[in-house]
């Protein structure tokens, strides 16, 4: 049962990085344009480098 | 307004006029320019209109919203929307411009962030405590399950207090006002479950519900999201359409125009009207003529004449020539407004209608919260006065019966029909639209500009010989009058004949120089011929011989033979009241097949038959796009108008046609009657699973495995039971 010890705290720490991650994407405005977001994945753009930086408007 | 009368969004006299003011000012500011896109569908439109946008000189980032099909440009301040516009429209994409500041959507945005934030911490509680729960449940007991639960709690505590605030905050407000809205037991249960499970928890006691009061909790923030999200699009839609009509006027002062905002206007102010501009006050003509569209107004299809001395109303549209009025008045006297008061009082009286939803709620309050209360009492005596189990059991039975599926029985329904919907191009404003839509058997329609496009169509342009069919597409052409528009629309292919010396006169016609003699296509008395009765008719004079007429008829908006009769299947009575001449509306009753008809109406007798209909026990659906329907649309117990309609019809409208095609009515009709019957088997199906739990939880077998299977089943069903509408 000591194992349980170690276990729990890292279930917590990972379930607390993915809210984390959760809030990050929120604040990033994510969620702004589900239907667009979907749909971007198949433009054939920005595929031999990454898309340059924009620069952010909030 | 209809679309043929629409001046294009390019001649926006602002969008010339703006950069000038900028640079005036001394200031070098960024455009920061929102366009809208009504066409683009699909990962190719996103790609072609951001490269295109991107190419634009001095643009330096654009980016596509397709959920709310937009477009936001950040650009150096010589770039105007028009360019934009112009480079997409090269392309194929139709682009108007939106008025940023009537779109300020930070509060809106700021809320729906802050429900998806407390959603997201809820889940993430949810998910925790369930795998220490599992292990509970699985038979953890003594010092493990006892530390079990005092995690869950550490994790349990924090959650309900920041993710349940929204509940707490709506059973405050409803019990200052000695109300038991819905929020008042699910704050009561979210509550009392964590206060028992701490209770429990610090004496090592057997359940502890604290995974029950953050299932809770997550259950129904999403019921409320999905609320939110389904009323947010919809007010951002509808935003969007009044940020495409920027009120302006063209102040005539010292011999110099100058553009002001239409509300600054006093009366005694000249104003200049150009042809396809919308008046913005009631005035006198002063100088000038030209033919005004009173369609909008009154329904009317036909061009009224106007010159020096003729009265003019805020709301028509000037067709032909430039007008210079006096305002007489303006503002809040102006007739455009006075109409929006009639809309105000008819709104006044709609607010009385009980939703489902709240229906049920009232219906479920008192009943909750005297079983638990019961509940407490009888295990009391049962047990002889043993209050932590009389509480426990209590608290078992709020929880038991809290309405997670209640609380998801509506907003997962209406998510799915106006989703629905608003793919099929109609846009549900108003939260209660569709039951109210469901319970309609009588439908009234307005003609012009509703069922008609309200743009001529010529009736007779075949029978007339080659001459005369020649000479007046050239003289047709001329002219941006909608009945010349529409008359060499139809004759195009026939070869032009040779007309020199064409010359609009505005406000009666067009005339030229053909083999000799003079020309003229327009008004009968021009031309020199005797009008003939009501239909609506161009007179083309070919210098010898009697003048002919060129007949037209108004042309039927596309889907309006379909949606009458899908209406008229589904057993509804229709009506047409409009406020056009006796002929044109019998003439259209007869194409579309409706026997109620009702001509020559004016604004105040639309409302009275629509509130006879309705004191006849009738429930009315309004469907109309003018000023004078607005005052009936918002006595109607539901009401639709066309995107082309005036903004104070829209706003007066539940539910709006985004599209030119008005075949959807027939399908909204229809899945409001599914949706509302999907509702009710909704709160049939979580009355159902109260009615096996409730008998459960009085009797004291609860326990908080059986809390956590009954509310996730009863979500689920919920659920999948609004995803089976068709």
């Amino acid at each position: 049962m000591e194992v349980l010890a170690v276990l729990i705290p890292v279930s917590l720490f990972l379930g607390l990085l993915g809210l984390g991650a959760f809030f990050w994407t929120l604040k990033k405005g994510q969620y702004d344009d589900p239907e667009g977001d979907s749909r971007r994945i198949l433009n054939p753009d920005y595929d031999d480098h990454p898309k340059p930086p924009e620069p952010e408007d909030r | 307004m209809t679309e043929a009368l629409r001046p294009p969004p390019s001649a926006c006299p602002a969008c010339a006029v703006a950069p000038v003011a900028a640079e005036a000012a001394g200031q070098v500011r960024d455009a920061r320019l929102l366009l809208s896109l009504p066409t683009i569908h699909c990962a190719g439109c996103i790609a072609a209109v951001e490269r295109e946008l991107a190419r634009a000189p001095g643009v330096r980032s654009a980016r596509v919203n397709l959920t709310l099909k937009r477009a936001s440009v950040d650009a150096d301040a010589e770039v105007t929307a028009a360019t934009l516009i112009d480079r997409l429209g090269r392309i194929g994409y139709e682009a108007h411009e939106l008025d940023p500041g009537v779109l300020s959507m930070t509060e809106t945005d700021r809320q729906g962030r802050d429900l998806l934030m407390r959603l997201g911490v809820a889940g993430f509680a949810m998910m925790n405590i369930m795998l220490l729960s599992v292990a509970v449940w699985s038979g953890a007991e003594d010092a493990t399950r006892d530390l079990f639960h005092m995690i869950s709690g550490m994790i349990a505590i924090p959650t309900v207090l920041f993710a349940g605030q929204p509940f707490f905050r709506n059973a405050w407000a409803a019990l200052r006002a000695f109300r038991l809205g819905m929020d008042v037991p699910i704050s009561l249960a979210i509550l009392l479950a964590t206060g028992i499970s701490i209770y429990e928890t610090f004496n090592s006691g057997h359940h502890a519900y604290f995974d029950a009061a953050v299932m809770l909790t997550f259950f129904l923030l999403a019921g409320r999201y999905l609320d939110f999200r389904t009323r947010a699009v919809a007010r951002s839609a509808a935003q969007e359409l009044a940020a495409l009509e920027v009120p302006r006027a063209l102040r005539i002062a010292g011999g110099v125009e100058s553009e002001v905002p239409a509300a600054e206007l006093a009366p005694g102010d000249m104003v200049r009207v150009r042809p396809g501009g919308r008046i913005p006050v009631d005035g006198l003509v002063t100088e000038g003529s030209s033919e005004l569209d009173r369609s909008l107004l009154t329904g009317e299809s036909l061009p009224a004449w106007a010159g020096q001395g003729t009265a003019v109303s805020a709301g028509e549209v000037n067709l032909t020539g430039p007008l210079t009025v006096r305002v007489t008045a303006a503002g809040k006297d102006s007739s455009l407004h006075r109409m929006a008061d009639l809309v105000a009082v008819a709104e006044s009286a709609r607010t009385r209608y009980t939703s489902l939803a709240d229906r049920a709620a009232r219906a479920y309050s008192p009943v909750v919260h005297i079983l638990a209360f019961a509940a407490f009492l009888g295990w009391m005596w049962v047990s002889g006065g043993d209050l932590r189990l009389a509480i426990n059991i209590a608290a078992a039975t709020l929880i038991i019966t809290c309405p997670c599926a209640l609380g998801l029985a509506v907003p997962a329904v209406v998510t799915a029909a106006s989703g629905k919907l608003f793919r099929a191009g109609l846009l549900i404003k108003d939260g209660t639209a569709l039951e109210r839509l469901a319970e309609v058997d009588t439908v009234v329609f307005d003609k012009t500009g509703t069922l008609t496009l309200g743009t001529p169509e010529p009736t007779n342009a075949d029978s007339h010989d080659a001459d005369a069919r020649a000479v007046a597409l050239v003289l047709a052409r001329a002219s941006s009058h909608p009945l010349a528009r529409a008359l060499a629309e139809a004759l195009d292919g026939t070869a032009p004949a040779a007309v020199a010396d064409l010359r609009e006169v505005p406000g009666y016609g067009v005339e030229g120089m053909w083999r000799g003699h003079s020309v003229r296509l327009g008004r009968a008395r021009w031309v020199g011929a005797e009008a003939a009765g009501a239909v609506t008719a161009t007179w083309l004079s070919l210098g010898q011989g009697a003048p002919v007429a060129f007949t037209f008829a108004d042309r039927l908006r596309p889907g309006a033979a379909e949606a009458v009769a899908a209406l008229r299947d589904q057993g509804k009575e229709i009506h047409l009241v409009s406020g056009d001449v006796a002929p044109a509306v019998a003439d259209l009753a007869a194409r579309l097949g409706i026997a109620r008809w009702q001509a020559e109406t004016l604004p105040a007798e639309k409302v009275r038959v629509v509130a006879d209909l309705a004191a006849a026990g009738r429930r009315v659906l309004m469907v109309g796009d003018g000023l004078n329907d607005t005052a009936a649309l918002a006595a109607a117990h539901v009401s639709i108008s066309p995107a082309s309609a005036l903004d104070a019809a829209r706003a007066a409208s539940d539910i709006v046609l985004l599209g030119r095609d008005i075949a959807p009515i027939g399908m909204a009709a229809r899945i409001a009657v599914t949706s509302t019957r999907r509702i009710r088997e909704n709160f049939w199906l979580s009355g159902l699973y109260n009615v096996v739990a409730v008998p459960v939880a009085l009797l004291g077998f609860c326990t908080p495995l059986w809390a956590a299977l009954a509310m996730s089943t009863s979500s689920i069903t919920v659920s999948l039971n609004a995803l089976r509408l068709k």
